[in-house]
């Protein structure tokens, strides 16, 4: 298991500095993902899961603090990495995959450009030849059609689907251990954020790269990972396999979060999670959800939930669980 | 209570945000400084009255000493004295230009940018243009040229090339915030014109209207010594900044005090001026999510 | 759950008839169809999902129905009058009776007012009630939609998204207005902020007896709130049926590949997806309007006719409308819409 593990994080806990204080985003964030596995983050917006990403490859904010945790990637602390090897990690270790494929484009530069650029950067020792047959291959195993004339296109002429799909290609051109995606089908139409998670899901899968995927969709989740991190405020409140995450859920919020989703077999809309995510200058002592939970106890405000077991790697940080599975009245 | 609390977590915020450059603080007290030192001129300055007609001709020409701190020029007049009471002249040139361009070409590039793509916003926009095409410096020479040399009519002159700077720039702003769903949301309700214009668009202009204005001072300064420094502004006996940097070139290299400190008062205004406009604008910038 | 609606003698709103609305471009002669030949009928007390992806043409329909956009060509009915014109023609009265709840309410409340300046400027614009009056009025709207009265005094970005999004609510019932439309209200939310918005919406109009035009691209999201869903495909309605009907037969194969692409949550959801379409392909251009059926390129079951002919809207069963060739064969009465 130990040597199958390819980023391992524990206790990351990552502050912002700003006017007033200090705002405690991570509050002891622990995060495992293992060679060739599809591990999703869920959660809702202002929730860290960004922030996470962001500490992975060390490109926090400058007003940043990480006072505690370490990220272990291919058995090295990211955090302690300088220079060159921050260049490899990223140029060679991990691709990423934005939000917004107009923004992670460069709009004076034609696609080929920028794929023979990014590919050039993982080995330097090539020729522009082969750069440019790599570019192509790329292009081709994404399912993009016409790769050669692609090339010359600038970004501004694609659709949007097809841009975050030349970005998935850029970020795959190359062999790289992990893929990060970063809400990577928020912006596009239900019909073609199916085709595009389509394609995540064979190139890494085909190439046996490991996918981080974050969302905010439970929906998306589902269909995409392996294994299910859910993330609230600055925590992760449960981890599970996904058929199992989906079939038993047991964090309160996860359960308000799936009333929350409307179904496709009907039934109304429940009324959601009253109350909203905690203020991070002052984010409440014990379990950050408390607050909001409907079933909290006196322990759950007092004291911070560890990840309890609830048997068959099925993780959840609630004090109801903290009896090895058995809920504590 | 809770008001007086509110008010002092914004202005502790604003001043987080306008002090994390250092050089905005500089700029803060400078200008603090030169306002103060104008307004009390006739108290604080060593001998008030040089900054009139006054000749000493038997203390003429002397170099800055512990008794004339920036030296005397040829009248013998106090040359310390004269640049403090120049500043005078050089802010209500500045306050004069700013109160006059900034509501006149605010309002023409509201109605512009709100009126996009009809003949107005065109009629509006060529003449700005062709404003803007001539450099305010000499648009300004070419008036004041035809005018009798006050220091009304260089306010005057500079006025005439400055208002289209503001048009623009509300032009620009107004034409982003017309399209905002805010602005929609009035008009489907029913709102008049005069509604959506100064109470929807206008008070989301006004940031960088103040952050050029801050900066604006500087400029205005300087061109208005251009104006005086060729004779087109405040007249002798009246120390005007740019009179007395030309003036003073007359006996350059030798009797060099005479330019040189008027100068650096200029220079010194200007910069000021333009450290704290920095600084406001990064006050004013919206925090970035 | 359905919302159960009250069916009133004359219970027609809003009646929309072969819609247009076309924008030029740059090239003469060459323009955007975003909505080529919209027809629908809106009953009191409807809540009607128009859905489809971007570029459908469901958001320019409703702008063009609130006024912003003046129509191309087609009527406009509201209350049996004609309405074809834009906001700048239509008198004032008309003006409290449509109103809309914009999609993100991060931009559509004005940065620089208070929400209760906000609010107040409805009711100022129409003269409702005096200026103490309308103060209470704002308080009322607030309470209205359950948020704090001392909201008035906050500005937009002091409250939570959620709570905005209550603010832009109560802005649209200032006036006591008869139809809303409903553009996107949750599709910049959070779920579990969604779900507070959508009851709420809900409960309103039950209780204030309003009808909904709810603009949206989330067909589960309609499945649960909407009492007829039409599915909008390049500026033409498509398929338009009863709630529960569309769900359990979509007929037109590009609801069909709506339907297969949303990610579900549960097995029960993932039974109910339709399984025999794969999304494939991406929506035209609107300037570059496809011959015949606008879906036939993306289309897996497309034949010969498809790229040759204009499929009409047929009623395939009662009150079940199909835009497709596929099923125009032997369906008695070859009713078209209206």
């Amino acid at each position: 298991m130990e040597d199958s593990t390819l980023v391992e994080i524990k206790n990351l806990t990552v502050w912002y500095r700003v006017y007033g204080g200090l705002l405690r985003v991570l509050d002891g964030v622990n995060l495992s993902v293992a060679r060739g596995q599809k591990v999703g983050i869920v959660g809702e917006t202002g929730c860290g899961k960004t922030t996470t990403v962001k500490a992975i490859l060390r490109i926090l904010p400058k007003n940043a603090v990480v006072p505690e945790g370490t990220i272990m990637f291919q058995g090295r602390n990211v955090l302690k990495m300088r220079g060159r090897e921050l260049q490899e990690l990223r140029g060679q270790g991990i691709a990423m995959v934005f939000q917004d494929p107009t923004a992670a484009l460069n709009p004076v530069f034609t696609i080929g450009q920028q794929i023979m650029e990014v590919i050039k950067y993982a080995r330097p020792g090539g020729k522009a030849k082969e750069w440019r047959e790599m570019a192509v291959r790329a292009l081709k195993e994404a399912a993009l059609p016409d790769p050669e004339r692609l090339m010359e296109n600038y970004p501004f002429q694609l659709s949007g689907g097809m841009r975050q799909r030349v970005c998935i290609a850029m970020a795959l051109a190359t062999a790289r251990t992990l893929l990060i995606a970063d809400e990577p089908t928020t912006n596009l139409d239900v019909t073609i954020q199916d085709q595009v998670l389509r394609l995540v899901r064979r190139l890494v899968e085909e190439k046996g790269t490991s996918l981080i995927l974050i969302t905010h969709s439970l929906g998306v989740a589902r269909e995409m990972t392996d294994l299910v991190y859910v993330m609230y405020a600055g925590t992760m409140v449960e981890v599970a396999q996904t058929d199992e995450l989906f079939d038993n859920p047991l964090h309160p919020y996860t359960l308000g979060l799936l009333q929350s989703i409307p179904k496709l077999t009907g039934g109304g809309v429940t009324q959601g999670i009253a109350g909203r995510i905690p203020d991070y200058a002052n984010p409440p002592p014990g379990c950050r959800f408390a607050p909001r939970c409907d079933q909290a106890m006196p322990i759950c405000s007092e004291r911070k939930p560890a990840l309890f077991d609830a048997g068959g790697g099925h993780q959840v940080a609630c004090w109801r669980f903290a009896a090895g599975g058995e809920a504590v009245a | 209570m809770a008001d007086s609390a509110k008010w002092r977590e914004r202005l502790g915020r604003a001043w987080y945000k306008f002090s994390r450059n250092r050089l905005s603080v500089v700029g803060l007290v400078l200008v603090v400084g030169i306002i103060l030192l104008a307004l009390l001129a006739p108290v604080v300055v060593p001998y008030p009255e040089h900054a009139g007609a006054f000749v000493d001709y038997a203390n003429a020409n002397l170099p800055p000493s512990r008794t004339y701190l920036f030296g005397t020029d040829v009248f013998g007049r106090d040359i310390f004295s004269r640049t403090i009471f120049a500043f005078r002249g050089a802010l209500i040139m500045a306050i004069g230009v700013l109160v006059t361009v900034v509501p006149l070409g605010s309002f023409l590039g509201l109605v512009a940018g709100y009126f996009k793509g009809t003949r107005l916003e065109a009629f509006i926009m060529r003449i700005t243009d062709v404003f803007l095409a001539l450099p305010p410096l000499i648009l300004a020479l070419a008036i004041c040229a035809m005018l009798r040399p006050t220091l009304f009519n260089s306010m005057m002159a500079v006025c005439v090339s400055w208002w289209p700077w503001y048009t623009r720039l509300v032009y620009g702003m107004a034409r982003s915030v017309r399209s905002e769903f805010y602005v929609l949301a009035a008009e489907v309700a029913g709102a008049s014109k005069a509604h959506i214009l100064f109470r929807e668009i206008l008070p989301n202009c006004m940031a960088p209207i103040f952050t050029k204005m801050a900066l604006d001072v500087g400029w205005v300064i300087l061109v208005g010594a251009g104006l005086s420094f060729v004779g087109l502004g405040e007249q002798p006996p009246t120390p005007a900044l740019g009179t007395m940097v030309s003036d003073g070139a007359k006996y350059l290299p030798h009797l060099w005090w005479n330019s040189v400190f008027p100068a650096i008062a200029i220079m010194v205004m200007v910069l000021s001026f333009n450290l704290l406009g920095d600084g406001i604008r990064d006050m004013l910038a919206r925090e970035e999510a | 759950m359905r919302l159960g609606v009250k069916r009133l003698p004359d219970d027609g709103l809003l009646e929309v008839r072969d819609l247009k609305k076309y924008f030029p471009t740059k090239r003469k002669g060459v323009f955007v169809r975003a909505v080529d030949g919209v027809s629908f009928r809106l009953k009191r007390g409807e809540v009607l999902g128009l859905v489809g992806e971007s570029g459908s043409g469901k958001s320019t329909t409703a702008y063009t129905i609130l006024g912003v956009y003046e129509p191309t060509a087609g009527q406009i009915l509201f209350k049996g009058q004609d309405i074809s014109t834009g906001l700048a023609r239509r008198p004032l009265a008309l003006k409290k009776e449509i109103q809309i709840v914009f999609q993100d309410p991060g931009t559509s409340l004005n940065p620089s007012r208070t929400i209760g300046q906000i609010l107040g400027v409805p009711l100022a614009v129409h003269r409702i009630g005096t200026r103490a009056e309308r103060q209470q009025r704002i308080a009322e709207l607030l309470r209205l939609v359950e948020l704090p009265v001392d909201f008035m005094y906050k500005y937009p970005r002091a409250i939570g998204g959620g709570e905005r999004q209550m603010v832009a609510i109560a802005r649209a019932l200032a006036t006591n207005p008869s139809l809303v439309v409903l553009d996107e209200p949750t599709s910049a939310l959070d779920v579990s902020v969604q779900a507070k918005i959508i009851n709420m919406l809900m409960k309103l109009q039950r209780e204030l007896h309003l009808t909904y035009l709810f603009i949206s691209h989330d067909l589960s999201l309609m499945r649960n709130v909407a009492t007829r869903v039409a599915v909008m495909y390049l500026g033409k309605i498509c398929e338009e049926a009863s709630t529960p009907e569309l769900f359990a037969n979509p007929l037109h194969p590009y609801t069909q590949m709506l339907l297969s692409s949303i990610p579900v949550v549960s097995k029960a959801e993932e039974a109910t997806k339709p399984k025999r379409i794969r999304s494939t392909g991406e929506i035209p251009s609107p300037v570059d309007v496809p011959p015949g059926c606008g879906f036939h390129p993306r289309c897996p079951f497309r034949t010969e006719a498809c790229s040759r002919e204009e499929p009409a809207m047929r009623e395939v069963e009662e009150g079940h409308f199909v835009r497709c060739h596929l099923l125009g064969a032997g369906v008695p009465g070859d009713g078209q819409i209206h």
